[in-house]
């Protein structure tokens, strides 16, 4: 049947079809719906892992037992699970393993553009790469194929573009994976020495065959153009970009899989126009390629390194006509991303700013209380840092940081990646504060479930950890819950935390505002006769608050009574339009 | 047939996703090439999101760029005007005239422009602009605006009213496809 599909809906139809039985990833922009919509169909085997290392090893585990299986993850989500990465590409599989990983270029919610095919060429393993939903299908099953006849896992290399664009998909059945019964095999699969030293010739050889099946693949075409004085090679989401804008002027080298590279193809490619272009987002690893074979081709010289391209960007460095529209004289104030009204963060934020702290921060929503006007966050790096990054930064100050410095982390980052930097602080003793952030989801990414909230990806009863017992565990005797809809209480247990001799975690409990089992309030009003236009509720950042005629007001299609602003105002305007029983 | 393209834009949570899934439902049972390309994430969250959907013959590009859009629908005043240099010579706009303030106006940063649709017109642009919340409520629901929306953009297609109907009987909730009914046609006759 012939139907729309987003990208991710495409891959999660091709494992599906191809009959993969296990799927274990975490969720990250713009890879998430892939699992999701393999959990649809029943007879994958669905969960979100606490973080991608542990995905990717039970992938590999579920390879290893004989069934096809796949991992999921964004590009930064690589570098977490790049340790079994490089060493599954010793052992090999033994059911087909497909790794998806999703690039964001352009960096629409990420916190770096960093591009995944050098993972593919330093790790020794083959990369698929799609350019549209059709292709997402198609080379998710290929990439099951290409994984067990060269016996390695299969990276299916995706971007925002390709992920989060619905074209048209032609679905077919699902047709069951040949059996691949267990077998013990201690030389290919526990990698000690001297095992690893005889696999690693095979890894060398395995490439040598991969770049000589690339060479004929189906997935590596040329596409004709009348006009041989430039030859095009590209891929993805830039395949696309070029053919919007040149149609089939130019000769094109259209690369399905980017690692290996064909080297007679481009080569003969390259002979058969007067000079050769490459065309590709981020940096230019087909171009070093090229000119590692000793072609001259013409690439990052004049295409960006940076950011996302489109066809106007492809247009103007080929030297063809761009499209231009009209602005506005007027300025336009940008719409920055906010936290939502309701937003259980925003209390927790406002104390910590009013108490001048320190906050070293993570990935998630909660980010966002580095934006004015809470600007309470001065460091963000990768998914458990605050943690760690805390234990460094009084280690190196003491004293003079460990009173007003904390660290922030949201329920899932915390099972992700911060439960190890919570152990060297128990274990090497810093008087550090940790706040974890405990909004009951997985919030910045869509609400997925984690191993605290008791809830599978189904959405069925699952097992739950207690956060307070797991650092109580570790060793922290000062675990304390808070309400951050309570300022006075924050507040309290912020200074108390901060003020102690010892190391303590403060859990900041409040279940995200959007969740639908979240019973909200009825909107507050402001009683015009009593504001006085102070703007004291203005420090909190809600998106339901504004200052109209000089007075507040509260938009009531917005506002979900949670009352923080209400505790900020000292001349009681805020009402609940609550009816009266 | 040269691929056109109709740009949806808005703010995060307004329901710009209900609106592409009509549009491609729609445009793909007329035996098109359909592609619609939206951004999930941080732009969710209260932050200015915009939708492509392109169609024709064959459509490469994903996305719509500069000066290429033969319509954009947007649920929000100043994103309309945000989104113009998209907008190709002869394109339309459809907006509802709602004003949703960003947080810089909130916070007194930046000025919200006024009289927005003269300016638009200003620059040539063809402006449609209707109330589309008032008549969401009218029909039943304020989250109706989409489909007040996209009441209106059907007129400027030369599309039967049953193909319209069709898809939004696939893809609206059964329980809530009389008062989308009710919306399309409220924007539409407005």
């Amino acid at each position: 049947m012939k139907q729309l599909m987003l990208g991710n809906a495409a891959v999660a139809r091709g494992l599906y079809e191809a009959g993969c039985a296990v799927a274990s990833s975490y969720p990250g922009t713009p890879s998430t719906e892939i699992t999701e919509e393999a959990a649809k169909y029943d007879e994958i085997y669905c969960e979100w892992a606490p973080n991608e290392k542990v995905a990717m090893e039970t992938a590999f585990g579920a390879s290893l037992a004989g069934k096809r299986s796949f991992c999921g993850m964004k590009h930064v989500g690589l570098n977490v699970s790049a340790d079994p990465l490089f060493t599954v590409s010793y052992t090999g599989v033994n059911a087909g393993m497909v790794i998806a990983v999703a690039d964001d270029p352009g960096m629409h919610s990420s916190q770096n553009e960093q591009d995944s095919r050098h993972y593919a060429r330093s790790a020794k393993l083959p990369m698929l790469e799609p350019s549209d939903s059709a292709e997402a299908r198609l080379f998710a099953m290929r990439a099951y194929e290409i994984s067990e006849a060269f016996d390695c896992p299969v990276l299916l290399k995706m971007c925002t573009r390709i992920a989060h664009s619905q074209s048209v998909v032609e679905t077919g059945e699902r047709i069951e994976a040949p059996a691949k019964p267990y077998r013990k095999d201690i030389a290919k699969y526990v990698m000690m020495p001297g095992n690893a030293i005889r696999r690693h010739p095979v890894v060398e050889e395995r490439t040598r065959k991969l770049a000589e099946f690339a060479e004929t693949l189906d997935l590596n075409r040329v596409e004709p153009g009348r006009d041989r004085s430039t030859g095009i090679l590209t891929s993805s989401t830039c395949y696309q970009y070029v053919k919007e804008v040149c149609g089939d002027r130019f000769p094109v080298l259209k690369l399905g899989m980017v690692w290996p590279l064909p080297e007679r193809k481009i080569r003969a490619f390259a002979a058969s126009v007067d000079s050769l272009t490459v065309v590709e987002e981020l940096d230019g690893f087909l171009e070093t390629y090229c000119r590692e074979l000793g072609l001259t081709c013409t690439g990052k010289d004049r295409f960006p390194l940076l950011g996302e391209y489109s066809q106007n960007v492809v247009a103007e460095k080929l030297g063809l006509p761009v499209h231009t529209g009209r602005t506005l004289a007027a300025p336009i104030p940008p719409r920055p991303p906010v936290m939502c009204a309701g937003c259980p963060h925003r209390g927790l934020f406002h104390t910590l700013s009013k108490l001048k702290c320190t906050v070293l921060g993570d990935i998630g929503c909660y980010t966002l209380g580095a934006v004015a006007p809470l600007s309470a966050m001065e460091m963000t790096l990768c998914m458990g840092a605050s943690v760690s990054a805390i234990h460094g930064f009084n280690k190196a100050l003491g004293a003079e940081s460990e009173h007003k410095t904390v660290a922030v982390i949201g329920d899932s980052t915390f099972m992700h990646s911060g439960m190890t930097g919570l152990a060297n602080i128990a274990y090497n003793q810093s008087n550090s504060t940790v706040i974890i952030l405990d909004n009951s989801i997985t919030g910045m990414t869509g609400h997925q479930q984690n191993p605290t909230t008791g809830y599978n990806i189904k959405g069925d009863p699952a097992g739950k950890i207690d956060l307070e017992s797991l650092c109580r565990a570790m060793g922290f005797r000062r675990v304390r819950v808070t309400d951050p809809y309570d300022l006075a209480a924050t507040e309290q247990a912020v200074k108390e935390e901060l003020a102690a001799d010892e190391p303590s975690v403060i859990i900041s409990r409040r279940p995200c505002a959007l969740l639908k089992y979240v019973k909200h309030k009825a909107p507050l009003r402001v009683n015009a006769e009593t504001c006085v236009g102070c703007k004291s509720c203005m420090r909190i950042g809600c998106p339901a608050i504004s200052i109209q005629g000089g007075k507040a007001r509260v938009d009531g299609t917005l506002c979900v009574g949670c009352g923080v602003c209400t505790q900020l105002c000292k001349f009681h305007a805020f009402e609940s339009t609550e009816k009266e029983a | 047939m040269e691929t056109k393209n109709i740009m949806i834009v808005g703010v995060g949570g307004q329901g710009s996703l209900l609106a592409s899934k009509l549009l491609g439902h729609l445009l793909l049972g007329q035996g098109y090439d359909v592609k619609v390309s939206e951004v999930h994430g941080m732009s969710q969250r209260g932050g200015s999101v915009v939708t492509y959907v392109r169609y024709g013959d064959r459509v490469h590009s994903p996305v719509i760029d500069k000066g290429e859009a033969d319509f954009i629908v947007s649920f929000e005043l100043l994103e309309a005007a945000r989104w113009l240099s998209y907008l190709k010579p002869g394109g339309q706009i459809v907006t509802s005239t709602q004003r949703m303030d960003p947080m810089p106006v909130i916070t007194g940063a930046a000025a919200y422009p006024e009289n927005l649709v003269e300016k638009l017109r200003a620059t040539g642009a063809k402006v449609d602009a209707l109330d589309c919340l008032a008549l969401a409520q009218e029909a039943g629901s304020g989250k109706a605006v989409n489909i007040v929306l996209m009441g209106r953009l059907s007129h400027y297609f030369d599309l039967p009213e049953e193909a319209w109907d069709a898809s939004l009987e696939a893809i609206v909730p059964a329980k809530f496809l009389d008062l989308n009914r009710r919306a399309f046609a409220l924007g539409k006759n407005a």
